[in-house]
């Protein structure tokens, strides 16, 4: 018996809505098994049907050959399965061991004993280089950590083979290479993984094969050495995608926004951006590269207005805009696609039409004498999803909560660009949408560059940054340290001036190969 | 089953099985239910003197509800209700005795005052939330005993007796002979067409207007307000100021219709707190809150009659609580009813 996890034939349904159609996956002793789809395939369903959350209608799962019936998550602990979910399961304010004993904690004499589960955890997490001390606090530890935390929480239940739900979907690079290696520990102590994820560079770099589900269907595995990432974006979309976003060549023109000397000090009151300086014309797109943390965040709230700025200026078309408040700098030509959505870009229990109209719903023709017309409101909400390809179950009156990640951001995008901003500020647009989703907001942001507007790109992935942008401003400790041009540098160049090397004082040697 | 026979069914099925442990409570207390609810009814809807004073028990837990639900709506829970009332009670008692005024300028002046003087209570907690981040919860608890003790010192010190103020005005008063004779001296007032008014404003406010927008989304999420341009704490303060507003007119209802002055309370008045339960029986939708404030007024008044046929007030009070238990406790019913709709699919 070569397969430690089969699951056979997996149907799911919902009551008319079927998740999983006659779905198969085997994962082999020691790989990594990627579960690819789009947002919405039915990739969380199926491993919740694993995990015992939900009972399949038809199909079978067989646990090292013999067949098993999971009925609830514990069964799952038992049969050796484990989960780290996407939405980690901690108690803020209990430390790691407390965490990770939660629900099983071992007593001694009827007292909860953390002294020898904290030397258990401390063992796992040098066995596996985790690197984890017992005692922090989750909140004190960052994003990273805290999904370790939930790693060793399955290792310590003594799970052989872990799923990983969108592992990476909330970590900064450096985080996503150093999970990677710890994958790859894991794999070389025997145990198995189950990957699901919507990004194809991951599953090229990790996994040994692939099983794709598209709208619910079971298209089929492969070994990931004998495919592409064109490949499997197609199997996974069923079209062809373009990577490389297609563009003209930018044609800039008059300078919209103008960064001078910027200082501006987080909520600590610590300085974030430090003398920056930056300038965007019309109709180019300037993507701002940068490891998170390096003042990003308050670089855009201090343009947006969200943040006070403490010296410099910030012009929009020659007009100094510095320290207005949102609304009047939102009025003056900016459009703002925040960096959290859920946070700052919708009301999420407000319904969908609602947040479309959210920056206009106090002007005419929405609002007159100060009574909303609700009936306008839905006319534009209508033809913004249309526009935008928003889909939702129930039309603008939709929960914005109930639309999927992809569909809110187009909302928002939709929002934003029906206004006709000549500034675009948009913080990490792509951040966990699927290709599909991923290439329309790229045209869309191209669009708006074509149509002669200025538009600000941030984004924390570096192909992101390289493919739609036609300046690249890098960041770094509240600097622009260099700005470089998307066709003439690569990755490795990028990558040392986002940590902060300097390209000037060695670019030519580099070019030598001698240095 | 569809949705809306079951957001009908819910209701009345809470109301029956509420009504249905309370028979059983007094059942088991020795005490004949039917004869109970026989007496409970007639203490509601009896003759016209009880339907005037059922009537006249609703006015202030409607405006009182209004106010919880207000702020619920604008994210704030505010349970200074009580306090406000108070002060809104005692505003409008000043002004309806202190001044002599036709009563076209008296009556609105006094319920004006008293909705002024709710705000005016409400406007501290709004201001420490937005300007300090302090808890309303904390501060409207607190605002409730200052309200109470503050309001009696006030009273003690204008009134003769020490114990009440002197009685308003005709000029300033809700009731009226036509009502008197008509509900046969019931104390019932116009106070009522004030409630039902603010029901409707509330609605314009909440749902039409663009302050109300504004108003519901800093209540759910308050960084996405600040990005899209709303000032975030004028909205906070202006939500309370308003909840306030309504909780003072409650209070103007016992000074101009009910009472015609007020007297020193040894304790809360309780009004303010079964705001909160007629707000959530309400769902916090202003024509919700109209209903749970009958059902609320209603069992109230009625249950006055049960101890005339030999049933104890304690008693009385755990079938009120029983049937309003039940009632919001909705949820269960609904959960029940699907089950048992799915269960006849599946068949």
């Amino acid at each position: 018996m070569e397969y430690v996890i089969e699951m056979l034939g997996i149907r799911k349904q919902f009551g008319s809505f079927v998740a999983n159609d006659n779905i198969t996956l085997q994962l082999k002793k020691g790989e990594i098994h990627a579960l690819l789809g789009e947002n919405g395939a039915g990739k969380s369903t199926l491993m919740n049907v694993l995990f015992g959350l939900y009972q399949p209608e038809a199909g079978e799962i067989r646990v090292n050959g013999k067949k098993v019936k999971i009925s609830d998550p514990n069964v799952a602990n038992d049969l050796g399965i484990g989960m780290v979910h996407q939405h980690f399961m901690l108690v803020e304010n209990f430390t790691v061991t407390e965490n990770i004993i939660l629900g099983s904690e071992p007593t001694k004499k009827g007292i909860v004993n953390i002294k020898d589960a904290a030397k258990k955890v401390k063992a796992l997490s040098e066995k596996y280089g985790l690197n984890v001390d017992p005692y922090a606090k989750i909140e004190d530890i960052s994003v990273g950590m805290q999904q370790r935390v939930e790693i060793i929480k399955t290792l310590y239940r003594g799970a052989e083979n872990i799923i990983f739900d969108e592992p990476t979907a909330s970590l900064t690079p450096q985080e996503i290479s150093e999970l990677i290696q710890i994958m790859k520990r894991l794999i070389a102590e025997g145990k198995s993984i189950i990957l699901i994820t919507h990004k194809l560079q991951e599953i090229m770099e990790v996994s040994d094969r692939v099983t794709v589900i598209r709208k619910g269907q079971g298209i089929g595995t492969v070994t990931t050495s004998e495919t592409t990432p064109n490949q499997l974006a197609e199997l996974m979309v069923g079209r062809q995608v373009e990577f490389k976003t297609k563009k003209a060549k930018a044609n800039p023109k008059e300078e919209i926004l103008k960064v001078e000397n910027l200082v501006v000090t987080d909520y600590r009151n610590i300085e974030k951006v430090k003398g920056l300086n930056l300038s965007i014309r019309s109709g180019e797109i300037v993507g701002i590269a940068g490891i998170d943390g390096n003042g990003q965040t308050e670089l855009i709230e201090a343009i947006t207005g969200l943040r006070k700025v403490k010296s410099g200026t910030v012009s929009l078309n020659n007009k100094n805009i510095t320290n207005l408040k949102p609304r009047d700098i939102t009025e003056s030509g900016v459009g703002h696609i925040p960096q959290d959505r859920h946070k700052h870009g919708l009301v999420l229990d407000f319904p969908i039409g609602h947040n479309i109209a959210l920056q206009t719903y106090y002007q005419s023709p929405i609002a007159t004498a100060g009574v909303i017309d609700y009936s306008k409101i839905s006319e534009l909400a209508q033809k913004i999803m249309k526009e935008y390809d928003v889909r939702s179950g129930h039309g603008e009156v939709t929960p914005a909560r109930a639309l999927s990640g992809g569909n809110q951001q187009k909302a928002i995008i939709g929002r934003e660009v029906d206004r006709n901003p000549d500034l675009l500020i948009a913080a990490l647009p792509t951040r966990g949408l699927d290709v599909g989703a991923i290439e329309f907001i790229h045209q869309r942001l191209i669009e708006q560059r074509d149509k002669g507007k200025a538009v600000l790109l941030i984004s924390f992935e570096l192909d992101e940054v390289m493919n739609v942008s036609d300046r690249i401003a890098v960041i770094y400790d509240g600097q622009i340290i260099d700005t470089v041009n998307p066709n003439e540098t690569t990755e490795q160049e990028l990558g040392l001036l986002m940590a902060g090397q300097d390209r000037k004082s060695n670019n030519g040697q580099v070019k030598e190969g001698d240095e | 089953m569809s949705n809306k026979l079951t957001n009908i069914l819910v209701p009345v099925i809470s109301v029956i099985l509420g009504l249905l442990v309370g028979a059983i409570v007094m059942l088991v207390s020795g005490y004949d239910p039917v004869q109970g609810y026989i007496a409970l009814w007639e203490g509601i809807f009896g003759d016209m003197f009880t339907i005037g004073g059922t009537i006249r028990q609703i006015t202030p837990y409607i405006l009182a509800g209004l106010a919880v639900a207000f702020a619920f709506r604008t994210g704030l829970f505010n349970i200074g209700v009580e306090g406000q009332l108070i002060m809104g009670w005692l505003a409008a008692a000043y002004v309806g005795y202190a001044f002599e005024l036709p009563a076209i300028i008296h009556l609105p002046l006094a319920i004006l005052a008293a909705a002024l003087a709710g705000a005016l209570w409400a406007f501290i907690p709004g201001l420490l939330k937005a300007k300090l981040q302090v808890h309303e919860v904390i501060v409207t608890i607190m605002m409730n005993y200052i309200a109470l003790h503050v309001a009696n010192a006030v009273i003690q010190s204008i009134s003769d007796s020490g114990e009440k103020t002197p009685m308003i005005h005709e000029s300033a008063s809700l009731r009226s002979t036509f009502l008197d004779t008509l509900t046969d001296y019931s104390r019932m007032h116009y106070g009522i067409v004030i409630a039902l008014i603010m029901v409707v404003i509330m609605w314009f406010i909440l749902e039409k207007t663009k302050r109300g927008f504004e108003l519901k989304a800093v209540g759910f999420n308050q960084n996405a307000s600040e990005y899209a341009g709303m000032n975030v704490k004028s909205n906070i303060i202006l939500a309370m100021v308003i909840s306030g507003a309504f909780a003072g007119l409650a209070g103007a209802m016992e000074a101009l219709g009910t009472f015609g002055n007020i007297t020193v309370q040894a304790g809360f008045t309780g009004i303010g707190f079964d705001g909160i339960a007629v707000a959530l029986l309400g769902a916090n939708a202003p024509f919700g809150v109209l209903l749970g404030a009958i059902l609320f007024g209603a069992l109230k008044f009625g249950s006055l009659n049960m101890p005339n046929v030999g049933i104890p007030v304690e008693i009385v009070s755990i079938i009120i609580a029983l049937v309003i238990f039940f009632v919001a406790s909705g949820y269960i019913i609904r959960v029940l009813l699907e089950r048992l709709s799915k269960k006849k699919e599946a068949k």
